[in-house]
């Protein structure tokens, strides 16, 4: 039985589940004359109790199956494999278990099929086969187990309504602490490969390195690719792009949030802020193939129309295109703040004589500092970490250089650059993507806390 | 500024003659100032009115060029060719084993019998797509009365020929800068003339997969890879979202675990997408050894991708129903689970669906961590269910804008344009139920 089927079937023995609950319920109730007041809780609680029994244990031990089937089915495959094969390295191990699989799922059929493989690939079958079965029959008594057992529980003194509320608060709680493991497995898993990089590449050798060309030999004796993991003009390039970025993304977002907020009137302001929020929710790839296609190419004719020299991948119109999507992010964030600004202090301002925009200026604009810091700072974040249009508009050179008109790369578009296509697990290329994972993760986590902190402070300042 | 108002007022207690200078000295300072004042708020306006205009302007370019790029993919063009079934080549007890190509080929060269040398041959069969001879073996296949006739057929057109019949090749270059070569331009005109070359609606692009040849590429295999991963996402987000909601707002005492929990869930929030599709590599596929490129994956790392969404406007939608119904509920004996199941929730439930359809929107749009977990591949079949390889719109759309062929440059247009089609009827749901169930208390 396939896993959707199963949870098809554990679905309808949920729903089985409540109902053979419930109509228990009424049949005590009935049968002993008092009515539905004798019983402890409504009769809806003690199907939900059904329910929950019958779900929530074969649920459980669904989920943990399928994590580990995979695992061990493969374990056992590799036990029953002829010795000679079992006592291959590694990664030629690796390749072997490859070939059963893509056999298995029918994917590509190798050339040619040793015996020893095609019989393993049979024996790996075989153990899905009945490792399915297993998962199917103790889902199903497991699911059965826990109607029945529910169903025999039920009396008019039991405390269903306690019971259920119990288990839902616990369900609640599990589910609220996915955030943490999120953040936990964020964590593990870049630091994890992270550090295994730099056992081969040294800390220093990364962070202070010039030069970046992550190419490695393939032959012991080839000449040319030894590989070279300074991340300095990577964090260059990414750094020229978003303060690119924010150099167009600040002064407009900035401004329109003035205007908005502070001149524009119901109308106006009702037709351009969800337009401007339009901009916000267009996918990146969509920015990516705007830069490449038009504006790339635009500022390419006019460099090359003043004498200038721009490079058909250059910064700038990287930077640009990530200035334009970022509009909308610091004007809505600005736009929170500045409204959060007192009334009065505006009033103050108007009274002594200053004009409106002196207020702006030397009254709303100082007091919203805090708040439009913090939503710049996450703005930056948002820059650093952007991808899709910097993978299609900026290259893959990694130039250390602040001419906006040259080619460079970001961190971004280097770990995409290694890790999309085909993979080794253990050479340095791959790991470094995730080295450079960690330092973006790291960098736009500080610059998060700090603008959330900043946020924070600010607002409890006026309220 | 204020020092001089401050001299006014001083000079208002003093004696009269003193008091007047003072004020005239003021007034004239202050009028002195003003035109140049009045012009800086006047700059300071149209600062603003630019800004706005100017972020208009990149938002009306982008509209433009990608749709009068795009425009022209939902038309194909087709040609019409004289096929001539010859019983001897086609059995009818095996269908498949007949040579399908030979004929399209045939009856081209029976167009044009000036055709002799073998280059001008090879560029006679390059204008209609390799997808002729599909179509001639399904025809075949579904009319078998016809065999023996000479039927005529409607094929799709070389991309080549396409983009010249669109005009996305200029004529009048010279042939060695120009994809079609000025022989086939003469045969173009001829068939032009004839009536045997037609623009037609291209129903390929939303029925076929993927494909390296233009004329015969789909979205479908695509969006159906978007269904499946957004469908897992939904159903794992939506849950899971509501509850950590529900939980952090209604339940969760205040100390410093919950602390944490919502300080993470604001952090994971800015987390960049793309060390996501890390996590996802390292764990799901790597750890848990889950298949590479399927919806299922992209599902999961999708779902964790926008639950901070879903759980923040989750919240803001809690929290923006009054105490004084929580108050009711407990009053009249509803335990703190009835009351936030039977009141509270029904009445947050519009914003949160609000909440869960831009985290939708933006899991549609998203490309970055589907490219680490692999669902980037060059996948022709259309998926047919959660474990199927697939990619997704956007991923798509980025494959296609970086293939070389003038033709995907429009297909990559129409694809962003039905992206986008999507994402503002999402959004529109998501403003129309605000809109209808927003309640102010």
């Amino acid at each position: 039985m396939s896993s959707s089927n199963l949870l098809l079937v554990l679905l309808m023995l949920t729903a089985g589940g409540y109902f053979l609950g419930r109509r228990r319920a009424f049949v005590l109730a009935g049968a002993s004359g008092g009515g539905r007041q004798i019983l402890h809780s409504r009769p809806t609680y003690y199907g939900a109790l059904a329910a929950l029994w019958c779900a929530l244990p074969a649920l459980i031990v669904f989920c943990f199956w399928q994590i580990f089937e995979s695992n061990v089915v493969t374990q056992m495959v590799i036990a029953g494999l002829p010795p000679d094969l079992q006592n291959l390295p590694t990664d030629r191990l690796g390749l072997v278990i490859n070939d059963i699989r893509n056999i298995v799922y029918a994917n590509i059929v190798p050339e040619e099929i040793s015996p020893a493989i095609q019989a393993a690939a049979d024996h790996y079958t075989r153990l899905q086969a009945i490792s399915n079965a297993t998962l199917a029959v103790m889902v199903t008594t497991i699911a059965i187990a826990g109607i029945v057992w529910v169903h025999k529980i039920i009396s008019p003194g039991l405390r269903a309504r306690n019971h259920v509320e119990t288990m839902v608060k616990y369900l609640l709680i599990a589910c609220s602490t996915i955030a943490i493991f999120t953040t936990i497995g964020i964590v593990l898993s870049v630091l994890y490969e992270a550090i295994r990089f730099f056992k081969i590449v040294p800390l220093h050798e990364f962070v202070f390195g010039l030069d970046w060309s992550p190419q490695m030999a393939i032959r012991a004796d080839q000449v040319g690719s030894s590989g070279a993991f300074g991340a300095i003009p990577v964090f260059m390039g990414t750094l020229l792009i978003s303060a690119i970025a924010m150099c167009v993304a600040v002064p407009i977002g900035l401004m329109s949030a003035i205007y908005l907020s502070e001149y524009a009137n119901k109308r106006f302001r009702a037709v351009a802020k969800p337009l401007l929020e339009i901009l916000a929710g267009i996918p990146t790839v969509v920015y990516g193939f705007f830069a490449a296609l038009v504006v790339a190419p635009l500022i390419r004719n006019a460099g090359v129309s003043v004498g200038l020299d721009v490079s058909s991948e250059s910064a700038l119109a990287a930077g640009l295109v990530m200035g334009i999507m970022i509009i909308p992010f610091v004007s809505s964030l600005s736009d929170d703040v500045i409204n959060a600004v007192p009334q009065s202090l505006r009033d103050g301002a108007l009274g002594l004589g200053s004009t409106h925009s002196e207020t702006v200026r030397l009254v709303v604009l100082p007091a919203a500092l805090p708040g439009i810091v913090g939503g710049v700072l996450l703005a930056v974040s948002r820059a650093i970490g952007e991808t899709m249009i910097v993978v299609m508009a900026a290259g893959l050179a990694a130039n250390l250089t602040v001419n906006p008109l040259n080619t460079v790369t970001t961190v971004t578009v280097q770990i995409v650059t290694l890790l999309v296509g085909d993979q080794e697990f253990d050479s340095p290329k791959t790991l470094a993507a995730f080295a450079l994972g960690l330092l973006l993760f790291v960098i736009t986590l500080i610059l998060n806390i700090i603008a959330l902190v900043v946020v924070r402070k600010y607002r409890e300042q006026y309220e | 500024m204020n020092n001089h108002f401050n001299t006014g007022h001083a000079g208002s207690t003093d004696s009269s003659t003193k008091e007047q200078s003072a004020s005239v000295r003021t007034m004239d300072i202050v009028s002195k100032g003003l035109s140049r004042r009045y012009k800086a708020e006047k700059r300071f306006r149209l600062y603003g009115i630019t800004a706005i205009l100017l972020s208009m302007a990149f938002l009306s370019m982008l509209f433009i060029s990608i749709s009068a790029n795009g425009y022209t993919a939902f038309q194909q063009t087709f040609v019409q060719l004289d096929i001539f079934l010859d019983p001897d080549d086609i059995d009818a007890q095996a269908l498949q084993d007949a040579n399908y190509q030979a004929m399209v080929k045939k009856s081209l060269r029976a167009m044009f019998p000036e055709v002799k040398t073998r280059t001008e041959k090879r560029q006679l069969y390059d204008m209609v797509s390799t997808g002729a001879t599909y179509q001639l073996q399904d025809y075949v296949r579904k009319n078998q009365q016809m065999i023996g006739s000479v039927v005529q057929l409607w094929v799709p057109a070389d991309d080549d020929v396409d983009m010249l019949i669109k005009g996305h090749i200029p004529r009048d270059v010279p042939e060695t800068e120009r994809r079609i070569k000025d022989t086939q331009l003469s045969w173009i005109d001829k068939l032009l003339e004839q009536g045997r070359i037609e623009k037609r609606f291209n129903t390929t692009f939303f029925t076929g997969g993927d494909s390296r040849e233009p004329e015969l590429a789909g979205i479908l295999g695509a969006v159906t890879g978007s269904f499946y991963t957004l469908i897992i996402t939904l159903l794992l987000s939506f849950p899971v979202g509501v509850a950590t909601a529900v939980y952090l707002e209604e339940f969760a005492p205040k100390n410093r675990w919950t602390d944490i929990i919502e300080v993470n869930i604001n952090n994971l929030a800015a987390v960049p997408s793309i060390v996501y599709g890390l996590l996802g590599l390292a764990v799901f596929l790597n750890f848990f050894g889950l298949p590479r490129s399927v919806p299922l994956v992209g599902g999961f790392v999708l779902t964790l991708m926008t639950l901070p969404t879903i759980i923040i406007a989750g919240r803001a939608a809690l929290k923006s129903v009054p105490p004084s119904i929580r108050e009711a509920a407990l009053g009249v004996g509803a335990s703190k689970t009835q009351m936030v199941v039977h009141h509270v929730l029904p009445l947050a439930l519009p914003g949160m669906l609000t909440g869960t359809i831009i985290g939708m929107a933006q899991a549609l749009g998203e490309t970055a961590p589907l490219l680490m977990i692999g669902m980037v591949a060059f996948i022709v079949d259309i998926p047919g269910g959660f474990t199927d390889p697939s990619t997704v719109l956007p991923v798509q759309i980025f494959l296609w804008a970086d293939s070389p062929e003038r033709a995907f440059l429009e297909r990559t247009s129409a694809a962003i344009m039905v992206l986008l089609a999507f994402l503002v009827t999402m959004n529109a749901v998501a403003v129309f139920l605000r809109k209808k169930f927003e309640r102010r208390w």
